[in-house]
Order: structure tokens, then sequence, then C-alpha cells
């Protein structure tokens, strides 16, 4: 009923359509997922700002403009941390090192471990918004009833878009206690 | 054949501008009403253009409809074998192909400028006077109002809609699912800027009137805002599914003159300051056991005994709650044990006396754990339930 | 000719044949099963959705309800339903004796069953079935889910795996198997529809299994996909999903166009207008379906620019969805028409579908998306395009093949009944919901404010009425086929043109097994 030249061109047919199947399927994983982290990273888009210390690189200060810094601190589901910014809004210059401190305390009888993650509005502030000290950078842990201050150290880049006057600095404070431990190979306290 | 046909088209069209009329009337109040078909402006001049470019597009698709169901249904009444008719042949025709792409083109892009206009505007940040964070939790709403001081006031607004209203037993109140405990107060004729997250799941924010919807994605902030010109009560709910409790979060907003919020804030600000100083203060383990005994005498000895030994209630004395996780026993001290004589007492006792009795609990009658708890400790756990 | 019928009897023919035209009866008997499943489904939101109050079930069934109705219907129902009628009708369209791969084939369709018993289940299991939509956003799908969100992964690994065989199947049908002589031009526009959809499906849904993979890893491996606690981001998952789901719609509407354009023409006498331009419109819309998929998402905290991209982009699809309803009604018009109930659905159709469409120009305008976005109003849009769209072109396709699959006209009164009955319980579910929308009621609630009681009482009548046509159309079909009147026209319809119609009334086993001369 079917020759055998068809045959073969069925084989091909399939052949070339399951190679289009499994490249979707690794698509999603090796274009898709690190795709987007380096669009939100390059453009700042939903004010991911990226993990990373930024080098101080000597710029001068524009005192001639102001910008407001809004702190604001968010625990996730199931984190009865206090945790909180001591400024709520700070004023700088772009281009000015700046310092403020979120205090953090764990008011439970067991030791835990936080991630902080940060978020930032409008979005794309995020690429102006240098970090060369954070307290996000690392997971915080914090003994039973411990507190901690944690410093936050950053500069407002001086190409930060003219029409931007007020950036909001969201930290959102996840429990990870469980996954530290599963990757911690020196047992936690 | 000719008249018959002009007469049913009259027929046929009386309702479509029956519909249309309904359409423009029907939206008027800012709280919806019974029959509502139609968006409302609401309270804003971004709703008000929202609802224009709403209309303008009804408009079009109404427009194209008649034209296009009018060729369809004359031809369905006139070009019938019953009628007689006979077949044409004709199948193609590049011209006709080329006209209706290109036309419907230039419509969408007609249709493209003002969209991009409010969109633009939407996106306009500029001049913003307030700043509230709004968090999503399931299943409530809590504000925050940012203050440049640090002075930040910050509640939880949680349906107030009866359990026996929802299960019908008793009748339903006017804003049924729409009232809540605390609302949202806003000053009128301000540019307020919405920084909306998230606890736990997506929800999102959204107030018809105020034309905002924003998506609340934990983890991340977004904003938005709205400028209300008209003082009043609006409501809104949760638009986008947070599990169980999804329909019964409404957001109740209540734009007020400026001098009214300037009051209502104050008057917030103070109830803060003194739960703040409270929070702020530390105290000792001795402060708290004597504290802590009189309220242990007032409140827990009957179901507790003398020394912690039981009774009606279990004993505390080597209690695994008492000498176990903190924020269990938070817990049931806080919220009790539903259905049995453990009542919830963290409607009845403040922060200080909730904290003074539960280090008691963990540091009397042998159980010596040796931990404090401090008021913050009890408004902490109950802000995250 | 090939007039010999199946080799084995009874249950295990149907388990281990490798015949596209039974591999297609019991895709269709298949859906329709699934489409009583998730109708019944839909039928306890409408009944709890009748008055305000919660009367017949509690919100965290309820939020199962709207999900499993979502699910069985999309992957249970329509997709299987225009995969029975492909595997029924494409070799014979094309003049081929069977599909190219038939023993995939048969595995595809066996999928299936065991995969949404497994789904059903899931309703009978602690923590109860999937409650998070069918849309499964996380982390409400991942860090919250009931335990059964496993079960859920696998069905869904599953279900694409049947798809994907199937359409690989498709395309080496259409590609290899054609009749000399019928270039691709040539081939019925159900076919056509049918091609390009088959492609879609090959890019998305391996894009689906990965989703629900990354899914599986965040909840049992530790990985934080979706989680931002880990570095991930819940917006992520949104992406990924709509990049599946929106041509996911396009693969549910596109043989439903085929349908519509093979029965036309049939019932107007007249040859389909502009035939290249469909051809030429079906893939342009396959194309741009790819680039839209954000206007899902207007609300959730894009960037200006990206809301724009895919405002513009999703405006752009209008124009060849409009040219092909332009191309349906020319065809209609200076033909010669009758109105027997294939025509009767495809009228309703076109009518239908289009204001689904017009509701979707609405939608695609973002600033105007803010008060529409997940409200009733895109509900109604939905069904519009779904229902009235999908579900008539299947109901038409049915009355119009069903006298060449089994040999016996169906009860032409009733169909008809089937129809207005139908149409007239479609638009009072459905147009009462663009009014809830607007007016301000969100979606996926069990319970709802005062002033939106009339429309949704409205809509609960309009969904019993619906639903009870649905059982005449079943009566009917089951009546045809055990006593119906018989008919041996190749022919079946005057108007009717293309290969199916040109071999013996009913089909017999084995059709084409010498391929036809096409000039």
């Amino acid at each position: 009923m079917v020759d055998v030249s068809t045959d073969g061109n069925i084989t091909k047919t399939v052949g070339k359509l399951s190679i289009v199947v499994v490249a979707m399927f690794a698509f999603v994983f090796v274009v898709m997922v690190p795709l987007y982290d380096v669009l939100c990273d390059a453009l700042g888009i939903n004010g991911k700002t990226n993990g990373e210390r930024y080098q101080v690189v000597e710029s001068a200060i524009d005192s001639n403009r102001e910008i407001r810094i809004q702190f604001v601190a968010t625990n996730n589901a199931g984190m009865p941390w206090e945790f909180r910014p001591t400024d709520s809004v700070m004023k700088v210059n772009p281009g000015a090192a700046n310092n403020t401190v979120f205090y953090a305390r764990n008011p439970l009888a067991k030791d835990m471990v936080a991630q902080a993650i940060p978020s930032i509005s409008p979005s794309r502030a995020a690429e102006y918004f240098h970090k060369t000290e954070c307290f996000c950078f690392n997971q915080q842990p914090l003994a039973a009833g411990e507190q901690a201050d944690m410093a936050l150290q950053f500069i407002i880049d001086q190409d930060l878009p003219r029409d931007i006057h007020t950036i909001t600095l969201s930290y959102t404070i996840f429990d990870v206690t469980a996954m530290a431990a599963a990757n911690a190979p020196v047992a936690m306290r | 054949m000719h008249s018959q046909a002009r007469r049913l088209f009259k027929l046929a069209l009386s309702p479509v501008l029956l519909l249309l009329g309904l359409l423009s009337t029907g939206a008027l109040a800012e709280e919806a009403q019974r029959w509502q078909m139609n968006l409302s402006p609401g309270v804003t001049e971004v709703g008000a253009e929202i609802y224009e470019l709403h209309m303008i597009v009804i408009w079009i698709c109404v427009v194209i409809g008649v034209v296009v169901f009018g060729a369809m249904f004359y031809s369905v009444f006139t070009h019938r074998k019953s009628k007689g008719a006979k077949p044409a042949d004709f199948h193609e025709s590049t011209a006709v192909e080329i006209a209706w792409t290109v036309v419907p083109f230039i419509i969408l892009i007609v249709m493209a400028f003002p969209a991009t206009k409010t969109l633009l505007e939407v996106y306009n940040f500029e001049d913003t006077e307030l700043d509230i964070l709004v968090t999503g939790y399931q299943w409530k709403w809590k504000y925050e109002y940012i203050d440049e001081n640090g002075e930040n006031v910050a509640f939880f607004s949680n349906l107030r809609t009866g359990k026996t209203e929802i299960y019908n037993e008793d009748g339903k109140g006017e804003h049924y699912l729409r009232e809540v405990d605390e609302p949202l107060v806003l000053p009128v004729n301000t540019k307020v800027r919405f920084l909306v997250t998230a606890n736990d799941v997506i929800h999102s924010w959204w107030v018809p009137s105020l034309a905002v919807k924003k998506d609340a994605i934990p983890g991340f902030i977004n904003e938005t805002w709205s400028k209300p010109l008209k003082t009043g009560v609006y409501r809104g709910q949760c638009a986008e599914l947070c599990g169980r409790d999804h329909g019964y979060m409404p957001i109740v907003v209540h734009v007020v003159e400026q001098d009214e919020y300037d009051s209502w804030l104050a008057g917030k600000k103070v109830k803060a300051a003194k739960i703040k100083s409270l929070m702020d203060k530390q105290f000792t383990l001795d402060e708290q056991m004597v504290a802590g005994k009189t309220v242990y005498n007032q409140y827990c000895v009957a179901c507790h005994g003398v020394n912690g030994e039981g009774g009606i209630g279990n004993a505390i004395a080597g209690s695994s709650i008492a000498t176990g996780d903190i924020y269990g026993h938070i817990d049931m001290g806080v919220n009790g044990v539903p259905g049995t004589a453990m009542q919830a007492f963290g409607a009845q006792l403040n922060d200080v006396d909730m904290a003074a009795v539960l280090t008691f609990q963990r540091n009397a009658f042998g159980n010596n754990m040796g931990d404090i708890i401090q008021p913050i400790d009890v408004y902490n756990f109950k802000q995250g339930q | 000719m090939g007039a010999h019928g199946p080799a084995t009897q009874g249950l295990m023919r149907w388990v281990t044949t490798t015949n596209h035209k039974d591999i297609g009866t019991m895709y269709l008997w298949f859906s329709f099963a699934m489409f009583i499943m998730g109708g019944a489904f839909a039928m306890i939101i409408r009944a709890e959705l009748f008055q305000p109050g919660l009367q017949i079930v509690e919100p965290e069934f309820f939020n199962q309800m709207t999900t499993m109705h979502g699910l069985v219907m999309v992957f249970g129902a329509i997709m299987p339903s225009f995969v029975g009628l492909a595997n029924w009708m494409i070799p014979m369209m094309i003049g081929a004796p069977d599909m190219a791969l038939p023993r995939m084939n048969n595995l595809s369709f066996w999928i299936l069953p065991p995969t949404f018993l497994l789904l059903a289940s899931t309703l009978f299991m602690e923590g109860g079935a999937p409650n998070f939509g069918w849309t499964f956003y996380a982390p409400l799908s991942t860090t919250y889910a009931p335990d059964t969100v496993t079960f859920f992964i696998f069905g869904v690994h599953l279900m694409g795996l049947s798809s994907i065989m199937g359409s690989i199947n498709i395309i080496a049908t259409v590609v290899n198997l054609r009749a000399p002589g019928m270039t691709y031009m040539k081939m019925p526009m159900f076919v056509w529809t049918w091609l390009i959809t088959a492609f879609l499906l090959i890019a998305v849904m391996p894009v689906l299994a990965g989703l629900v993979t990354m899914m599986l890893m965040d909840i049992h491996f530790g990985t934080s996909f979706f989680s931002a606690a880990g570095g991930g981001d819940p917006v992520l998952f949104q992406h990924v999903f709509w990049f599946f789901g929106h041509p996911e719609v396009y693969i549910i509407i596109l043989p439903a166009f085929g349908v519509v354009s093979q029965i036309i023409p049939t019932f107007a006498r007249k040859p389909l207008f502009g035939y290249d331009s469909m051809v030429y419109a079906t893939a342009s819309i396959a194309f741009l379906s790819f680039i839209v998929w954000a206007h899902h998402m207007y609300t959730v905290g894009m960037p200006v620019a990206g809301e724009l991209f895919f405002m513009y982009a999703t405006m752009l699809i209008a124009v060849p969805t409009g040219v092909k309803v332009f191309n349906w009604i020319t065809t209609m018009w200076k033909g010669s028409m009758t109105f027997e109930t294939p025509m009767l659905f495809s009228i309703g159709f076109v009518f239908l579908f289009t204001i689904g469409g017009f509701t979707g120009v609405m939608l695609s305008l973002a600033p105007v998306d803010f008060q529409y976005h997940d409200s009733y109003f895109v509900v109604a849009h939905f069904h519009y395009v779904m229902v009235a769209g999908a579900v008539f072109s299947m109901s038409a396709a049915v009355y119009y093949w069903l006298p060449k699959w089994c040999g016996k006209m169906y009860n032409e009164s009733m169909g008809k009944a089937h129809f207005w009955i139908s149409f007239v319980g479609f638009n009072l579910t459905f147009f009462p919901q663009h009014f809830l929308g607007l007016a301000g009621m969100p979606r996926r609630i069990p319970d709802y404010a005062l002033q939106f009681t009339d429309f949704n009482t409205m809509s609960s009548i309009g969904a019993f009425i619906y639903g009870s046509s649905q059982i005449l159309f079943l009566f009917n079909v089951v009546r045809t086929i055990v006593a119906g009147k018989p008919t041996s026209e190749e022919k079946t319809w005057e108007g009717a043109e293309g290969l199916e119609w040109t071999v013996p009334t009913p089909a017999p086993y084995h059709t084409f097994s010498t391929p036809p001369e096409v000039k």
C-alpha cells in the first residue's frame, strides 16, 4: 500500500520533527530561563537588581539633584522575624555613597536563616542602583532570640533618568533555614 | 421583497439600539449598581480616558459588526436556494483581499494612538504625593502609609461580612462581601503611588473606580498610581486566584477631604506610637514573671491550676507546648483551640499582657525554659496570621 | 477497493486497532465523554453562582471545579475531538489509505483514557484535586499546591506526549501521503489548518512539558525557578506558560476554522472564496501567535515598552482573522444556500466567533485591559471563541460527516432543535458575563456582591439550557447510528466537494488502498 520510498520519507519527516520536539523542550531550560534572567539583569525589568557587589568607580557627586529613596520591608509567609528599615526615607545625591541599616530579630527558640530579596520600583531604576554592601548578598543566619543590624551601602548612578525622583527599595525576607541546611556541609548550630 | 427586507432590518436594529442605550447609561454611579452593563469612568482622569477608549472601540466594533453581519444576514435571507437563487461561481479577487486587509489595518492604527497615549499616562509617575505599600496576604490586604520620618502607619484590612451571611443563615447586608474592618483612607485630589507586593502567592489589587489593577507578586514590588477627584467610598476585589478565600478579600477605599484625612492619619499615628513604645520595650525576665503571674491568676488559673497542675485544662507544668516552640505557644494563647474551652485569648489580652503570661508559663512550675517573650513577638505573630 | 472489515472482533479490536477510522471514532467518543464531565463541573459552578452566598459547595471545592472544568474541556474535550476529526478525515481528504504511523496513532489515543482517569481520580484524593486554575500560576501551584499537583504534572506530560505524537503523525501523513496530483495548494482547507496546527503543537507542547518539569523540580527537588527566595521569579512562570498558552488557543481554533471552510462552500453551493488568502491568513495567524503572549499579563508589572509591543502585535492578529471572516461571508454571498444543521452551526460560528473576536480586540488594548483583566469580561470572551467557536464547529462537523461515517442520516428536526436551543442557551449564559466583568466582578470566585446577582442568575439558567441541549445531541447521534434512516449516497450533500465524498457511504474500513487521481 505504501511504497518503500514513501516509508523512507516518512521516517525522515518523523526524525526531523522529533528533533524539533526535543529542541523545544531544551529551549525552555537552555534559552528561556537564562534569557529571562539576562534580560531582567540587563534591562532591570521587574526591578531585580543583580546580587553582585558593585565595584566602585570614582565619580563626582551631583549635588544639584536629590533623589528620594524609600525603604520598605516585607516578611514572606511563615517568616516571624521582626524586620524593618531604620530609615524609612533618605534623600541622596547621585554619585554619593550612602549607608543605612535594616534591623532584624529572630523571636523564636530555634536558629534560623533568612534570605532577603530586593526589588526596586520603578523597575527601570534598578540598573542605576548600585549596592556596594548589602545583607541581601548572603543568607543571614540568626540564632534563637538573636538580633542584628544589617548594613546596606549604595550609590545611585549619575545616569539615572532625569524623570525619576523617587526610588523604592523593597526587601522581602524568606525563611531559607531548610534550604541552607540542605546545602550546607557544616551543620547549623 | 425589498420593503420586507427593510422592515426586517429595522426590526433587527431596534434591540441593538436599545442595548446601546442601556450600555451608555448604566454606569454613572461609582458603586456598581444592579443590572450594571458597562464600565464606569470612575473618579479619576485616567479612568475617564480608559472609559472613552473603551466606548470608542465598542462603537467601532458595532459599526463593523452592523456592516459585516448586515451583509451576512442579507445574504442568508436573499441568496437562498428556496428563493430560486442560482449560485455564482466567483471565488477569488486579489483587489478585495487587499482591501479588507488594509482597511482593518488602518482602523487598528487609528485605535492604537489613543491607546498608546493612555498607556503612557498610566505609566507616568511624575509628582506623586503619597506612597502606600499594599501587601496581599491569604486572604486580606495590608496597607502601610510610608512616612518621611519613619512614622509609618500599617494595618490589616479584613473582610467584615460574617459567616452567617455567607452561609445564608442571616440576610445579606448592602455591602455583602465588599466591606472591611479597616478601609484604606486617601485624601482627595492627591496623586497616590501604590507599591504592591504579596506575602505568599500572587494576588491582584483592583479598584475599578480608581482605575487601578496591579498584580501583587511575592518577593517583588510593583507600582501604580491613582488620583481620585471625588470624595466617596470605592470598592474593589482581589483579581488573581490566590487560594480558598480569593473571593473574600475585598478592598474598600474612603476618599475624603484633606483635613479629614490629616486628622485620621494623626489619630492612627498616635495609636501606632503607643504600640511602638510598648513594642520597643524589652522587658526583663523578672519583670515578665511578676506581670505574668498576675495575668495567669486572672485568666488561666481556673482551668490550669494554681501550680500549673491542670484540671479542666491541661497541665502547664511540663507541658509540651509551654516547653516547646515559642511560635506554637503564642499560637495557643492567641488562637486557642476552637471547639474547646481553650478560648482565643488574643482578643481578650493585649500584647503586653499576653507576652507576660506566656513568659510566665514557660518559666514557672519547673518549666525553666529561660525564654522571654516580648510584646513585639505577640504583635508580629498576630500580624503574620 | 479494500472492503474487508477489522481483523479482530470485540473489545480487543478497539484496543489493538491501527485503523484511522476506528481511532478517529474512539477519539470522538472519548472527547464527548470528557465534554460531559467538564460540563458537569460547569453545572456545579453555575449552580453555586445561581445566587449569592454559599449553597452547594465550599470555596476549596469550587476552586477544584473551576480548575478541572478548564483542564478537562481544553485538554480532554476540545483538543481530542479535533484530533479525532483529523484522524477520520485527513487520510480520506488527501486520498491516503491511512495515517503515516498507524501504530503510534493507536498509542496516541490510548494514553488519554488512563490519563484523564488519573486526573479525575484526584478529586477523591486527600487534599483534593488541583485547585489553582487551569493556568496553574506559581507559587499557588508549587509551594501552596495540594499533593495531587504531582499527578497533575504527570497527567500533563502524558497528555502532551499524546498530542505531540498525534501531530507528528499528521504532518508525516500530509507531507508524504497525498495522492499524486494533490499539490499543497489543492488540499482542502481542513487539511491545511490541521497541518499548520500540528506544527504549532510540536513547537509549544514541549514548552508546556518543560514548564511542568520546572514545577516538579521546584516542588520536589529544591530548585527555585519560580520562588524569589532562591533567586527565581513567579513571573517567569507566566511568561513560559503563555508562550505555550497563546499558540494553544490558536491550536484550538484553527481546525475549527478548517471545518467551517469545508461546510460553508457545500451549503452555499459555491467554492470557498479566496482559497489562497485563507491559507496565507492561517499561516500568518500561526506565526503571529508566537509574539503576543504577554497580553495575558498586562497587569503583572511589565515595563511600558513591553506592554506597547505586545499590544501592537496582538492588535495585528485581528487582521488575518478578519480576512478569514470576510472570506466565509463572501463564500455565502450570491450562493444558493440551504440551511441544514451543519450550515446552521457554521453560520452561528461565524456570527458568534466574530463577536468573540471583537471583545478580543477590546482586550488587546492594554490600558483598558487593566479594567477587564481577570474579570468576567475575559470569561465571556474566551467562551465566545471556544464554545461558540470551536464547539459549534465540532457540532457542525459531526452532523456534516456522520452520514459518511455510519451510513445513516441524522434526524434533521432534532439537529435544528439542538442548534437553536444551543444558540439561545449559549448566549443567555455568556452574553451577560460581559456586563458582569464590566461592572467589576472578578473571575474564579464562588460568591459575589449583591449587585451581580441578576446577570449571574440569568447566566446559570442559560447554562442549564445549553447543557440540556447537548443531551439532545447525544440522543440524536446514538439514535442515528443505531436506527437512523440508511443512506448510501456517496455525496450526502448536493454541494459537497472533496475526495471523502467519492468513497461509498458508509465509508469502507479501508479507503484509497489505491491512490486516486487528482486533477
